[in-house]
């Protein structure tokens, strides 16, 4: 057994020899959603500032467990922390970038962005109450499509994710019925349908089954170009999805009323608005371990809110307004101790 | 041979021979069938493995280029490698098996000679049987909750000590087997010659058993070389170039896990990449070791 | 290990003595090691425990939004599809184990043998992707709906085939679980297969023994208990695998009858939850407690096979 001392001796040496001090380095977990854009903020923040970001996707609840465990220099959450939770582990939670969900279907003969759906019809598909497509209902909001006799198989994340959060507060926001007896949550307790794993498997899923109805980010649909849906948004306009009717939503939002950022963009105002976006959220620590990295946090998302807009429109995801980003700036100042 | 026999009953030559005759067509047609499924069954097994090779060579070899063993992981769009991923797979499964090897391999060594009749080796064995079932994600958060927590973040270290622990039971499994069908006329052999028990199990009976514990240990190489939950929450990842093991560390499975189901082409792209990599790796690895290990008949 | 470094004295005694201290020291370690596994989950899942009682174990909701957990659908789950599993495997690996130790031609024994233990150097993630992209779309467009049509209406068990042809499920999981075992049980008895005594099979052989009778007769009762530690081993596998069964299952926490209906593992759930439930709540408790319920099951499959495999011995 002269081999694995062998091993065990020369990882020790690559790992002594390869140790340059990386103090510009900054840890990052959680949320999956934004995991790309932080990616690529990362890379071209690293050019601009020298500061070299690992973000690493491993699910919000993830995210905040292990920065209420100080393992990580941030957390990352797609649904926001509630106020008293934030307070018991001492944390600031501010808005970092935001993004939108779209429904994709299977039907034969229908094209992206073709079909007209509501909230109510969408979420009477998932508590199994609407099971044709041509049902009156769809029907009548889609006078000159031609749809068929087909059941309608609805589609769900079966694990656990902010997607399904910012879904399930979607259905909860547009219907009673769903709120008090589904609920809003990263998962819930389907009445109808099947669940596949991650955005990969609804999207796998729908394209198998005919009459298929799922949901997906905006980023996955537009890049595997899926059969999207318009929507019909609060002011009573069917809207497709796009970065113009995202950011629509965006400014039509009540920013200064939310308690830590918990931003709510979901059915806002406005005639343009698409019903479905989110914000998704960073925690700092407001008493950190090492000031020199928390500062490098704040110096990381500073640099993205001045120049990250791009890179994010690049990548389906909306940047926030510029009054949020001072806002935020000045929550920094007053709040981390650094 | 004993239920076939205990039915001729004896009444003249003649009969007799009909019925030997009658049992000898049987018994030769039953091991015909059986030889037959027989094939059957491995043609299925290789069936499969034919089957995902195919899968991996088809949707992995296109995205093969230098670059992905030049350039480490990058954002959607920017060209990116695995660079840091292979490294931070080949550090923490190397690792993880120099740590659990030679532990799973005492372990097996004490249950199949030193354990007779006590309750202790009961219990280990007990133990290390249900170890093997464990499913990694809480061995993982078990290491996370061990490693992670108290030194106060994600490391290489983490990551290897979780896999050592999927190791063990396998290697505890496999060398006790072996040690035990190893015949009792060898160790007598040893001992008659005046050898300590001690060198007759290190020299004659690992010799003898070397082929089976080397298969648990390369089964052991295989499952963790594609574990990703154990290392989700223990080395975590990285983005960047590090081969720190104070540090967080990439790995294959881990990049697998969170590119496959990202929205961007190239990503998913590069975790087939990584899949077929894994794969082709163990693959190497395990052949590699049948020849240098050839049987010495 | 430096053992040799240290040359014996007096017969080696001390060479023993410390030996089989490392030895057993290394099998305590073991013990504690799984202990303390076991008392980390019981701690963390003890919440669970405490508000749901016997609920957890009798419920079958699992409603993260209202609070309410209960185990009886994975557990289901995890049982049926490691059973399926087995039934599958277990036939296929020991006609393999026979083919490569007493029939095949000796030129092909090896490379068939590493191909066969090649199946087991698929990382597990890889089976779930292949499983969900390659196997659910055959079992969605041509076995389900023909078992289905031909089964479904059978008198007694008809039950047992009916749904819509998802293509994922209990029976999906089950079968991709049961490729990924084969190779651990067909190394296993094919190597205790050949460590059977040439003269004990000669002599079989030499009475006139068919190779099937010598197989029956011979090698399973010699390498029996053996047998059962590389099915055990395949077993346990089954029971805990994670990502492969999280791609094909369909995770639906509903029992259905049908067994290509979806369902749910215990370590499924674990791994699609686990992401999303933060410190400090019921969901991360009820799922530390699903993982201590997994290692009860365990206990009780392994003790059971304990209990055969002596029953067994004495008859």
């Amino acid at each position: 057994m002269q081999i694995p001392s062998y091993f065990t001796a020369s990882m020790l040496a690559l790992s002594l020899v390869a140790t340059p001090a990386l103090a510009q380095q900054i840890t990052g977990a959680g949320a999956t959603f934004p995991a790309p854009v932080y990616a690529k903020w990362g890379e071209a923040a690293k050019a601009a500032t020298g500061l070299e970001l690992n973000y690493q996707a491993i699910g919000s609840g993830a995210g905040q467990t292990q920065i209420f465990n100080r393992t990580v220099d941030f957390g990352a959450s797609d649904a926001p922390v509630d106020s008293a939770k934030l307070k018991s582990a001492n944390l600031l939670q501010f808005p970092a970038v935001m993004g939108a969900l779209s429904a994709i279907v299977n039907i034969p003969g229908v094209e992206i962005d073709q079909l007209k759906l509501s909230g109510e019809i969408i979420t009477e598909m998932y508590l199994g109450k609407i099971t044709k497509w041509n049902d009156p209902k769809i029907v009548e909001l889609n006078k000159g499509v031609t749809l068929p006799n087909l059941a309608i198989a609805p589609v769900y994340r079966a694990d656990g994710s902010g997607t399904t959060y910012v879904w399930t507060s979607y259905l909860s926001t547009v219907s009673p019925e769903w709120k008090s007896q589904v609920g809003s949550g990263t998962s819930v307790k389907w009445v109808a349908g099947n669940g596949a794993k991650g955005n990969d498997g609804v999207a796998a899923t729908v394209r198998q089954v005919k009459g298929a109805i799922g949901y997906v980010e905006n980023a996955y649909a537009i890049q595997n170009k899926l059969t999207t849906t318009q929507l019909r948004n609060k002011a009573g306009n069917f809207v497709k999805p796009s970065l113009a009717s995202f950011a629509a939503a965006a400014e039509n939002a009540d920013w200064k009323n939310a308690p830590d950022y918990a931003i709510n963009l979901i059915d806002t105002q406005g005639a343009n608005s698409w019903p479905i976006v989110s914000a998704t959220f960073i925690l700092l620590p407001k008493d950190p371990k090492d000031t020199v990295r928390s500062a490098n946090v704040m110096k990381f998302f500073d640099w993205a809110y001045k120049n990250g807009a791009d890179i994010a429109k690049s990548l389906e995801y909306i940047a926030l307004p510029t009054a949020v980003q001072d806002a935020v700036r000045a929550s920094w100042k007053a709040e981390i101790k650094g | 041979m004993t239920g076939a026999s205990q039915t001729i009953h004896a009444s003249g030559p003649a009969r007799d021979g009909k019925i030997a005759d009658r049992l000898a067509r049987k018994r030769r047609f039953q091991n015909h069938v059986v030889q037959g499924l027989c094939l059957f069954a491995t043609a299925i097994g290789l069936a499969f493995l034919v089957l995902i090779l195919a899968t991996l060579l088809h949707l992995g070899v296109k995205g093969l280029s230098l670059g992905v063993f030049t350039t480490v992981t990058k954002p959607p769009g920017s060209n990116g490698g695995l660079l840091n991923a292979i490294l931070g797979s080949l550090i923490q499964t190397a690792l993880g098996t120099a740590i659990g090897t030679p532990i799973g391999l005492l372990v097996g060594t004490y249950l199949a000679e030193y354990s007779a009749g006590s309750k202790l080796g009961d219990a280990v064995r007990f133990v290390s049987d249900v170890l093997l079932s464990a499913p990694s994600i809480l061995i993982g958060l078990f290491v996370y909750t061990l490693l992670v927590t108290p030194f106060g973040g994600f490391s290489g270290w983490a990551g290897s000590v979780a896999l050592a622990v999927i190791v063990i039971p396998i290697v505890v499994r496999t060398t006790e087997d072996m040690l035990r069908l190893i015949p009792v006329a060898m160790r007598e052999a040893a001992v008659a010659l005046g050898a300590p028990k001690w060198k007759s199990i290190v020299f004659i009976c690992y010799r003898a058993a070397r082929d089976g514990i080397a298969t648990g240990v390369l089964l052991a190489i295989a499952r963790i070389a594609g574990e990703t939950a154990p290392l989700l929450f223990t080395s975590l990842g990285n983005l960047n170039w590090s081969v720190d093991l104070g540090k967080p560390m990439a790995s294959l499975p881990v990049t697998i896990y969170q590119y496959a189901g990202s929205p961007f082409d190239d990503w998913v792209q590069l975790a087939w990449v990584a899949a077929l990599l894994i794969t082709f790796g163990v693959l190497a690895l395990n052949v590699l070791a049948r020849i240098v290990l050839r049987p010495r008949s | 290990m430096s053992q040799t470094a240290n040359p014996p004295r007096r017969r080696g005694s001390i060479g023993d003595m410390i030996f089989q201290a490392l030895a057993t020291g290394a099998g305590i370690l073991v013990l504690v090691l799984l202990g303390a596994i076991i008392v980390s989950l019981l701690i963390g899942g003890l919440p669970a425990f405490r508000q749901f009682g016997v609920g957890f174990l009798t419920g079958a909701d699992w409603d993260p939004v209202k609070q309410v957990f209960g185990s009886v659908v994975p557990i289901y789950g995890t049982i049926i599809t490691s059973i399926l599993a087995l039934v599958m495997a277990v036939p296929i690996a020991f006609g393999i184990a026979f083919w490569l130790t007493e029939l095949a031609p000796n030129w092909l024994q090896r490379p068939v043998g590493i191909a066969v233990e090649l199946l087991a150097a698929v990382p597990s993630i890889i089976y779930g992707m292949w499983g969900f992209f390659v196997i659910v779309p055959v079992m969605a467009e041509y076995v389900q709906p023909f078992v289905i049509d031909l089964l479904g209406d059978a008198p007694g068990i008809g039950f047992l085939f009916q749904g819509p042809p998802f293509g994922t499920g209990i029976f999906t999981a089950a079968l991709i679980l049961g490729v990924m075992i084969i190779p651990f049980i067909a190394a296993t008895m094919r190597d205790v297969f050949q460590t059977v005594p040439p003269v004990f099979k000669e002599s079989a052989y030499g009475l006139g023994c068919t190779t099937w009778e010598v197989m029956r007769a011979i090698v399973i009762p010699y390498t029996r208990i053996s047998v059962m530690g590389g099915i055990m081993l395949g077993l346990g596998r089954a029971l805990g695998e994670t990502m492969a069964v999280t791609f094909v299952i369909g995770n639906t926490n509903r029992i259905s009858g049908s067994i290509f209906g979806p369902g749910n593992t215990i370590a499924s759930l674990i791994a699609l939850e686990f992401p999303e439930s933060e410190a400090g709540s019921l969901k991360l408790a009820s799922l530390m407690a699903l993982g201590f319920m997994l290692f009860v099951i365990s206990f009780i499959v392994l003790a059971i096979s304990r209990m055969l495999l002596r029953t067994g011995a004495r008859t």
